[in-house]
């Protein structure tokens, strides 16, 4: 050990342990395939938003009058503005690509399942704070579908029984989407969500550890067999976090990087889908956009508010749908009674099942995305009802999405599920 | 898990090749085929634009210094040529028209055009600009199939010539444009010339557009290179896990 490290060691003791804890002698198991890289992804953007978005608010004016000129300001005047904000907005939307793609090998391999709850559940705070941080953001450049995404989001708590015009008011601190929900929205989005997210990251990350990494067979390198080339009480499958994945992860942030960087400099638009042309026009209370949709990340979930019919002279049942469709998710780890983890050795319903939960996700979101408005008439002719079919269909996959859950607490729990024999230990295919 | 990767990629083409909401409103759209490449049509778009635009619309985001630098201008160039408003070489493009007078002659105030582009898309300006028609029932006496009762006289009926509309049979719907009286400019060298304005505001919209293309090339370069010796480095540290 260096002078120096042994002067840092003997005023702060803890320091090389947690260190050795958490890089050098984590163990993970050593047959990580492709889907084990959007973990460190989803922290690397966490970091980009961060660093960039500190730039951004030396130079960004919270402002209803200013806002939207600011941003002008940043493109144009601010030496690399525009690098900045192209890196702020496809980070954005790359921290849901990232974010969705962890999640979902969570549930391939089933690492949501005892003893890891504790960190699927931190998991899904997360997610749930990352849409509450992208939302508002997504208020602050203050361009035309700033504004109306603001007005239709929010006034979604207007339908909550009894409270909800107060509710509306109290949030918004206006009438309309003004001033004053600009103001507080920049102070959630820099101040308030950004600590709240590196609080939960580092608990979600110190839950994982304790329990140590789940991998694509789902078997349990913890309680395997010890005894590895670094310690003899380390699982025998199980290799150092450094340097081996902090080498591997290396490599995928290359390639990460690479698509990143091709979209800021090439396609930071993405054709419309991650900055969006209306919000081209500044914010304005008197014209409404042709379509009012939000933007990609969110369309699932929205899709299944407008689907959820009113009953009882009330439009709260939607808002309740879109809530329950992520606390199913929180709740998987106990809907889920699978007695093995991995996709490679579940029965052929979960496979199935899985499938199609996936692709009622993607058909939401088409619907949200008004995608079927421009396809269902080149498909099926120009002279059906729209309202009509897209009803039908986002009834439909609605219906399987939450059709899912139910599935798969009775293919678990009332024991239909056929698995096959789990190894002892990993395996390496690719 | 390879077998999902082009599962992953299908399924970005598919989100690209999916036109957005904005644009699909507009279907039947020429296409522009705006480029921010080509100086001379830049050049070319912002003479176009100061001749016959910058009388009623500002650029208020873009400055006459940027443009000069962008466009490859001198400053005596456009503040000799362009600029005839008085503004200095460092202020952006405003109009000289008072809002006032602007909202009393054509019942709105000519909108900034800055973000046009941005906003409607390069195509949608472009179509627009080619399906001004006369139309003796509206206050101007010019109408538009792309903006029905647009607020705009045609500025450039002079290039273009006068277009009037066939109707469909028995309706008031607007069948094709048929260029009654030709102006200066033949049809082919008319959509050159809104093509160059199109790429120039298409510039106005994002000037950013010229560094980043620029910039793009060696990045990506630069990270192809980092992965490779990223990747040289785990195989060789990972040689001996089996």
């Amino acid at each position: 050990m260096s002078k120096f490290s042994a002067w840092i060691g003997e005023r702060a003791p803890g320091l090389d342990a947690t260190y050795r804890k958490h890089m050098t002698e984590y163990y993970a198991p050593k047959n990580f395939n492709l889907w084990y890289y959007f973990g460190s992804l989803a922290l690397l953007v966490l970091i980009n938003q961060i660093v960039t978005g500190i730039f951004l608010t030396m130079n960004y004016n919270p402002s209803a009058a200013g806002a939207f000129d600011s941003v002008q300001y940043i493109m144009r005047d601010v030496q690399w503005g525009w690098l900045i904000r192209y890196m702020h907005t496809t980070g954005a939307s790359l921290f849901f690509v990232v974010v969705f793609l962890h999640m979902f090998r969570g549930l391939l391999y089933g690492s949501y399942q005892k003893p890891r709850e504790l960190v699927w559940l931190l998991g899904m705070l997360i997610f749930l704070t990352l849409m509450a941080e992208a939302f508002m953001g997504y208020v602050l450049p203050w361009g035309n579908m700033s504004f109306w995404g603001a007005k239709v989001i929010v006034s979604l708590f207007g339908t909550v029984p009894v409270v909800g015009n107060d509710l509306v008011e109290w949030i918004m601190g206006d009438f309309l989407p003004a001033d004053a929900t600009l103001n507080r929205f920049f102070a959630l989005h820099v101040v308030a969500l950004p600590i709240v997210l590196l609080l939960l990251v580092v608990l979600h990350l110190a839950a994982l550890h304790e329990v140590g990494s789940n991998n694509p067979d789902g078997v349990d390198v913890k309680h395997g067999p010890k005894g590895n080339r670094w310690s003899p009480t380390a699982p025998v499958d199980g290799i150092p976090f450094h340097p081996y994945y902090t080498l591997k992860d290396l490599v995928g942030v290359g390639v990460f990087l690479i698509v990143a960087a091709f979209i800021i400099f090439f396609a930071p638009t993405f054709g419309g889908w991650f900055l969006e042309h209306d919000n081209s026009i500044p914010a304005n209370n008197l014209l409404t956009p042709a379509q009012i949709k939000p933007v990609w990340y969110f369309t699932a979930f929205y899709a299944i508010v407008r689907m959820v019919p009113s009953a009882f002279g009330t439009a709260f049942w939607g808002v309740l749908g879109m809530f329950g469709s992520i606390a199913l998710l929180f709740a998987l780890p106990w809907i889920d009674g699978g007695k093995v983890r991995s996709i490679r050795y579940r029965g052929t319903g979960y496979k199935v099942g899985l499938m199609v939960f996936v692709l009622s996700f993607f058909c939401l979101m088409a619907l949200g995305m008004d995608l079927t408005d421009e396809y269902f008439p080149r498909i099926f002719g120009s002279g059906i009802d729209l309202t009509t079919w897209d009803n039908v269909f986002g009834r439909f996959w609605t219906l399987v999405y939450f059709g899912y859950f139910v599935f798969l607490w009775l293919y678990t729990h009332l024991g239909w599920e056929k698995t096959k024999p789990v190894p002892e230990r990993v395996t390496m295919h690719d | 898990m390879k077998r999902f990767l082009p599962a992953i990629a299908l399924t970005f083409g598919l989100l690209l090749g999916a036109q957005p909401a904005a644009q699909a409103e507009g279907e039947g759209l020429m296409s522009a085929h705006a480029s921010v490449r080509d100086p001379a049509s830049l050049q070319r778009g912002a003479h176009l634009f100061f001749n016959y635009c910058a009388g009623c619309h500002s650029l208020k985001y873009l400055r006459y210094s940027r443009m000069a630098d962008d466009l490859g201008l001198t400053e005596k160039q456009v503040m000799d040529n362009l600029n005839v408003t008085g503004a200095k070489f460092q202020e952006p493009v405003v109009s000289s028209m008072p809002a006032a007078d602007a909202t009393k002659w054509f019942g709105k105030n000519p909108p900034d055009l800055s973000l046009e582009v941005s906003a409607k898309g390069a195509d949608w300006v472009y179509t627009y600009l080619n399906t001004f028609y006369l139309d003796p029932s509206t206050p101007i006496g010019w109408n538009n199939t792309t903006l029905k009762n647009a607020a705009m006289p045609f500025p450039l009926w002079e290039l273009q010539g006068e277009q009037t509309a066939v109707m469909k049979p028995g309706t008031h719907e607007v069948e094709k444009l048929q260029l009654t009286t030709p102006g200066s400019l033949t049809p082919v060298e008319y959509q050159q010339a809104t093509r160059d304005l199109v790429n120039f505001l298409t510039y106005a919209s994002e000037p950013a557009a010229l560094q980043r293309h620029h910039y793009g090339v060696w990045v990506i370069l630069f990270l192809a290179l980092f992965t490779l010796l990223a990747y040289f480095l785990k195989k060789e540290y990972w040689k001996d896990v089996h």
